[in-house]
């Protein structure tokens, strides 16, 4: 998963007015632990390093407190959630409690019997990550071989009678696949198909330069995802999540700043958004510290990028301010160092520039006759893709990279 | 899914993986479905929560016409029904 935007529906906008509305979204990254290798993973690089994970009881309070603040949506991800064996006892508390119920899983270790006793505790919903419509991207890009099983669970969700989100995270590899991809969606019957264009947060930052697709392979894609629209018609529903570093338009991250959105990281962190840790000089609070409610509404780290107070120029005096809310802070962050100027992919960003740069490059690597399908090792300019994992965690770790 | 328009006699049903229910912190009731939820505003709660797959059309806008103490709601009502099949809240059983 790497497109919390999608899953905001018009009712869930609301304004950044000084009232602070109580969060809709409880994410429960579970754990960091997984069994696939993703190189354009958005857990935090150095993952391997946050070993402490909440005991059950810990989760079951703060289930039953963001509940009680209001929260509706819980989605239970990670790293692999399947891995922790009391997430049965966590999903029949939380749909006890009222909160749809999502598992956002890569499918790994969703057996029949599993997904029998998930039925069993009230499991609402299953999003599943698939990588690729081929086994090789598939199982390169995970550095796992996990294509025929993905395309296995896939059918015993739809067994179970669950609707069905299959989210594929689209980059250079494969994005020349995309028709592909989404009639194999189609085919699994999946009933929403997410086309998430990679955000270029930890892993894939670490990968941007390889997994960077150029501007005309993005409109060759979108123009594939339309004609699969008119052609599916409303048997499956098509996002096709917006690629920021060529749309040129800051997006109203995480739906605004502490305004949506709760997650509670695998030790018990919470944050406005899952990648929100990598921000300097912020303390956000911990779970086994303080109350949700205290922490959503009274917490520094909370209010800090709340609403429009923080913003500078170019952003207080831009007529699109609330519509954007400055755009994200972590990519603000990434490409500049500084976490409170505007998102740079804002053409009215002083920083824009680095932005052209970088799409420039994505167009000159093309160009260059680099080889889109094969890009394992042909290019000489860029280093190999970098695979997450926990090995890799901790050398980066020991090199000073933290996002 | 049955696909015909929304007629008297058919018994319209909250659909699959949707979830209806009341919101104390948003005051209203909410339809939840994958990763999303829609707030409902009073007239389709008090629609949709009586789409049980039971109540035919026509039972639906005589109980609403009874519980608000008015009349002439048919129309109203279908134009919502129209609108919750196409967005796929509503099946008809």
């Amino acid at each position: 998963m790497n497109a919390p935007e999608s899953m905001v529906t018009p009712a869930m906008l609301s304004k950044s007015a000084p009232v602070i509305n109580p969060p809709l979204w409880l994410l429960a990254e579970l754990t960091y632990r997984c069994p696939l290798h993703c190189a354009f993973c958005y857990n935090p690089i150095d993952f391997a390093s946050h070993k402490d994970e909440l005991s059950t009881t810990d989760w079951l309070r703060v289930l039953r407190e963001g509940r009680a603040m209001g929260a509706v949506q819980c989605g239970f991800s990670g790293g692999e959630p399947l891995l922790r064996d009391d997430l049965e006892i966590l999903v029949t508390e939380a749909r006890q409690l009222g909160y749809y119920t999502n598992l956002i899983t890569s499918g790994v270790g969703l057996t029949e019997e599993r997904a029998a006793q998930l039925k069993a505790a009230g499991l609402d919903h299953i999003q599943l990550s698939f990588q690729d419509s081929t086994r090789e991207i598939n199982d390169f890009i995970t550095h796992t071989k996990t294509f025929g099983l993905k395309q296995a669970v896939a059918r015993v969700v739809k067994s179970n009678g669950w609707p069905m989100v299959i989210n594929v995270v689209i980059h250079r590899l494969n994005i020349e696949h995309i028709g592909r991809i989404i009639e194999m969606a189609a085919e699994l019957d999946a009933e929403y198909l997410e086309l998430a264009n990679t955000q270029y947060y930890s892993w894939a930052h670490l990968n941007r330069d390889q997994l960077l697709p150029t501007q005309e392979q993005l409109i060759r894609a979108e123009q594939e995802t339309n004609r699969w629209r008119e052609k599916l018609g409303d048997k499956m529903r098509i996002f096709f999540v917006s690629p920021d570093y060529h749309e040129a338009k800051p997006k109203k991250c995480m739906n605004g700043w502490g305004n949506v959105f709760l997650t509670i990281t695998p030790d018990g962190t919470a944050l406005p958004c899952h990648t929100a840790l990598m921000l300097p000089g912020l303390a956000f609070p911990n779970v086994r510290d303080l109350g949700l409610k205290e922490i959503w509404f009274d917490s520094e780290g909370f209010n800090h990028y709340r609403g429009t107070g923080w913003m500078k120029e170019p952003c207080s005096s831009c007529e699109d301010k609330e519509k954007d809310l400055g755009g994200c802070r972590c990519q603000a962050y990434l490409l500049t160092q500084l976490h409170d100027v505007a998102d740079p992919v804002c053409p009215k960003s002083p920083y824009h520039h680095l932005v052209q740069k970088i799409v420039a490059g994505a167009d000159m690597r093309a160009a260059s006759g680099a080889n889109a399908a094969a890009p394992w090792g042909s290019e000489q300019d860029v280093h190999p893709l970098i695979f997450r994992g926990p090995k890799e965690s901790l050398s980066l770790v020991g090199k000073g990279k933290k996002a | 899914m049955n696909d015909a328009n929304p007629n008297l006699s058919g018994c319209p049903r909250v659909n699959d993986g949707f979830r209806l229910q009341w919101e104390p912190a948003q005051d209203c009731h909410v339809l939840l479905y994958p990763e999303g939820m829609v707030k409902l505003n009073l007239s389709a709660g008090e629609i949709l929560k009586r789409c049980d797959g039971k109540r035919s059309v026509a039972d639906i806008v005589v109980e609403l016409e009874q519980a608000f103490l008015t009349t002439g709601l048919l129309d109203e009502t279908l134009a919502f029904l129209h609108l919750a099949r196409q967005n796929k809240w509503v099946t008809w059983s």
